[in-house]
């Protein structure tokens, strides 16, 4: 054999030993996903909505200034922007928009309505509802330079500015839809991401295709996407093993999981992780007698959060008893601080003694209500049934009334429950975006118990601006103590995320949080 | 003369039984499926002193416990007992089923009699109607029903689903009970009763509904069953009974279909409740339509 030939075979069996891992991995063009999803959106506006039945609806057909970057979770990167600046004294930051970006109308993305949209989520027109309205309340001005350049400038230094504006919620909208009708996004799709709205059947499916003006090069891989909303478990896990939907992208309970690992053996991958998200008890405070500190003081502490954790771990999707910062990460409540919490830590019997005591002192000895909880069975079911049990034990007698997501989350918004099965919906660990939720409603509109409390709103405020780990962690924990002894909202348990996929989806990512990696731009079918 | 004896005629009338002992010996299977209402009933009626614990209790130190002399039909994911749970379900199911049949077969009955009463338009107006509410299966109106009315709980009773489930059960009962009143109809007392200027009211509700209660009765029984099935139906779709009330329907549904494969009692016993009671239930008015029906008793 002559050299040159030897050399040849040499180059093409290397070839051959690297193209078999490196084409596995090479993303393939093609196809469409379909998910299941567990609960279909009231709407379609991000900036109203705290429910990840709009995220995994709409994120596809939209694009945001920054993006949370999974493989470097918590890290961002830009979505929209190239590249950013931020002052020193994080009191401005500069980003360089992509020069090649249209909304799917074909009309050019400029720094105008990613403006227009930062100006809709800090300071909603009358009549429009932004749930980040605190979260952007630092923001001051916002100016526009030229096309691709936007300046935020800032009232105060918000250290946690950069991963709020990689939220997933954050949608950006067309300035000029916006004008002609702030409420535009509630009832219709125009984005820039990498799918174009297809359509919405409702009670059954939304559709997408794929945008070929797509920004990023080569992206998105499917043809399209294909989201069929599945309240049942029983129904989306026999649609799983069946092959009518190749994933559910929010979680499943361990239950559920080991059937599907029984049932489909290794044709699913499993992929878990904690969670971003809690279950909260809301008491209305501006109906009687929730009103009265003690009686949402006697309710707190009759649940026995460590015997529900163990209990409802193995067929719900709860796991960690934890206070307002989710268990585990840098700012959370240590748990012998919190074992000595009534109702958080081990002396249930005592807790619930003082509980009765609370109730008889405010009056209220044999109180009846109304629990407002949401019909998705996982996890709100098995807390529903468990709180009903817990309140039974101190002689609280209480009905339980389950609400398909969009009159639950209209009845919550309203005001019109007594006491709610409510969750706070995180996307990181920041504290700024925990406790926005748990400031007074004027401030917060998603603080579902419309409690008003100034120490509360001025805590978060200090604890937001404050750039010493060790300063801050103790300000949490004062308005952690306040929220505690004040009772409007209360943790009931930490959530832990548990994701089944056909192993030929590919490119998708996890993360802490269902709310992220949800455009679905980098995902791609191995079939 | 002598007098003429006069013959001695011995007439050998057999004394008549009570007709719950007629009922038992002409219809044993009947008297079973009754005997078998009666438990229902009495644990339904007499749950808090039958069952050994609160079906509402959890236990989770007791999850998933297979049936033993502490639970004879086990504990399901939250420790639950089942027996207790199955017990109160009786409750449920019977409230829910007689208060469903006697709406709907009652709306039923008198929709059907004043149809073949009035004839003409009104009774082919009517029967169109009832053609298009007999086009719908049972289950598929039921659904439309409940989700159209949402809950409205009235002393832990859900009322609108009472009335979701009783509403197609009315246009079928319409029918047969119409068919029935057409005789009756052209009796000479109901021409009788018009000569004398009783009002269409009186007519209906004094002389034609009595004279339907035969079939009226034995579609009231067998529609309690139909209703349990429903109610059932509806809770495990999740639109009928909402956790953590005991209900059978419910309890096959949730968490149950997880567990299953590792506690199968957790289904096993809720739906034999089921079908006990729904076979119960339709034993029971098949015999009583053989009871009560002349033709069947030639």
């Amino acid at each position: 054999m002559s050299y040159l030939r030897m050399l040849a075979a040499g180059f093409a069996a290397a070839g051959l030993a690297l193209a078999g891992p490196a084409d596995a991995q090479t993303p393939k063009r093609g196809g469409t996903l379909t998910y299941a999803i567990s609960a279909e959106t009231p709407h379609y506006d991000c900036h109203a909505s705290d429910t990840f039945a709009t995220l995994h609806f709409a994120s596809p057909f939209y694009s945001t200034l920054m993006q949370f970057d999974l493989a470097k979770y918590p890290g961002v990167k830009g979505d929209l922007a190239e590249s950013w600046t931020v002052a020193p004294d994080l009191m401005s930051y500069t980003f360089k928009l992509r020069s090649n970006v249209s909304f799917h109308d074909g009309t050019p993305l400029t720094s105008a309505d990613v403006k227009a949209t930062y100006d809709r989520l800090r300071s909603p027109p009358t009549g429009i509802v932004s749930t980040r309205q605190a979260t952007f309340g630092d923001i001051d001005t916002i100016e526009t330079p030229d096309a691709t350049t936007i300046t935020f400038k800032m009232k105060a230094p918000n250290p946690a500015m950069m991963e709020h504006f990689a939220s997933p919620w954050n949608c950006v909208y067309s300035a000029a839809r916006l004008a002609s009708d702030p409420n535009f996004p509630r009832n219709n799709i125009m984005g820039s991401g990498p799918f174009r709205f297809g359509e919405h059947v409702k009670g059954s499916h939304v559709t997408g295709l794929r945008n070929e003006r797509y920004f990023e090069p080569g992206k998105p891989y499917l043809d399209g996407f294909r989201g069929v909303f599945m309240s049942q478990p029983a129904a989306m896990l026999n649609a799983l093993q069946g092959g009518q939907v190749m994933a559910e992208f929010r979680g499943i309970s361990p239950a559920e999981r080991d059937r599907l690992v029984q049932g489909m053996g290794d044709r699913v991958r499993i992929e878990e992780s904690g969670w971003t998200l809690n279950l909260l008890v809301v008491f209305n405070v501006e109906k009687k007698p929730f009103d009265d500190v003690r009686v949402r003081q006697a309710l707190n502490m009759a649940i026995d959060r460590r015997a529900g954790a163990q209990g409802l771990a193995r067929q719900a999707t709860l796991r960690d008893v934890g206070g307002l910062v989710r268990p585990g990460s840098p700012f959370a409540i240590k748990d012998a601080d919190l074992a000595k919490v009534p109702g958080y830590g081990t002396n249930i019997a005592a807790a619930r003694a003082e509980a009765r005591r609370l109730l008889q002192q405010a009056g209220v000895p044999n109180l009846k209500f109304v629990l407002h909880n949401r019909a998705t069975p996982q996890p709100y079911t098995p807390a529903g049934i468990y709180l009903v049990d817990q309140w039974r034990q101190i002689g609280v007698e209480v009905e339980h009334r389950q609400s398909e997501t969009s009159p639950y989350l209209a009845a919550m918004s309203s005001g019109n429950f007594d006491v709610a099965v409510d969750f706070s919906n995180l996307f990181m660990d920041e504290p700024s975006l925990g406790l926005a939720k748990y400031v007074s409603f004027d401030r917060a509109p998603e603080n579902r118990s419309r409690s008003i409390d100034r120490e509360l709103d001025r805590l978060y405020d200090l604890q937001s601006r404050e750039r010493d780990t060790a300063k801050r962690y103790d300000i949490i924990r004062q308005f952690e103590a306040r929220m505690f002894e004040q009772v409007y909202q209360a943790p009931l348990l930490w959530w832990h995320r548990i994701i089944p996929t056909h192993k030929t989806v590919m490119g998708w990512e996890m993360s802490p949080s269902h709310n992220l990696g949800q455009n679905l731009a980098g995902v791609w079918l191995n079939q | 003369m002598a007098a003429v004896s006069q013959p001695t005629v011995t007439y050998n009338i057999r004394k008549r039984r009570p007709a719950l002992v007629e009922f038992c010996i002409a219809q044993p299977l009947g008297a079973i499926s009754g005997v078998a209402i009666l438990v229902m009933l009495f644990a339904g009626m007499f749950a808090e002193l039958v069952a050994p614990y609160d079906p509402l209790t959890i236990n989770f130190g007791a999850m998933l416990a297979a049936p033993s002399a502490e639970h004879p039909m086990g504990t399901d994911a939250f420790g639950r007992d089942i027996f207790s749970r199955v017990i109160y379900g009786a409750r449920t199911a019977l409230t829910i089923g007689f208060f469903s049949s006697l709406f709907g077969c009652t709306l039923g009955a008198v929709i059907g009699v004043s149809s073949a009463y009035f004839g003409g338009r009104i009774d082919m107006a009517v029967q169109r109607f009832i053609d298009v509410m007999l086009a719908f299966p049972i289950i598929v109106l039921a659904l439309v029903v409940v989700a159209m009315l949402g809950r409205n709980l009235v002393g832990g009773v859900d009322v609108n689903l009472i009335v979701a489930i009783a509403i197609p059960i009315v246009p079928k009962v319409a029918r047969v009970v119409r068919s029935a009143a057409l005789s009756i109809r052209e009796m000479p007392y109901i021409d009788a009763a018009r000569a004398a200027g009783f009002s269409h009211t009186r007519i209906i509700f004094r002389h034609m509904v009595p004279n339907v209660s035969a079939p009226f009765l034995i579609m009231f029984t067998a529609f309690i069953a139909q209703a349990i099935l429903l109610e059932a139906s509806l809770s495990f779709l999740g639109l009928g009974v909402t956790e953590p009330t005991p209900a059978w329907g419910l309890m096959l549904s949730g968490n149950a279909s997880d567990f299953y494969r590792e506690a199968p009692w957790m289904i096993l016993f809720p739906g034999l409740a089921i079908s006990v009671a729904v076979f119960a239930f339709n034993l029971f008015g098949d015999s009583l339509r053989d009871w009560l029906d002349p033709k069947f008793k030639v």
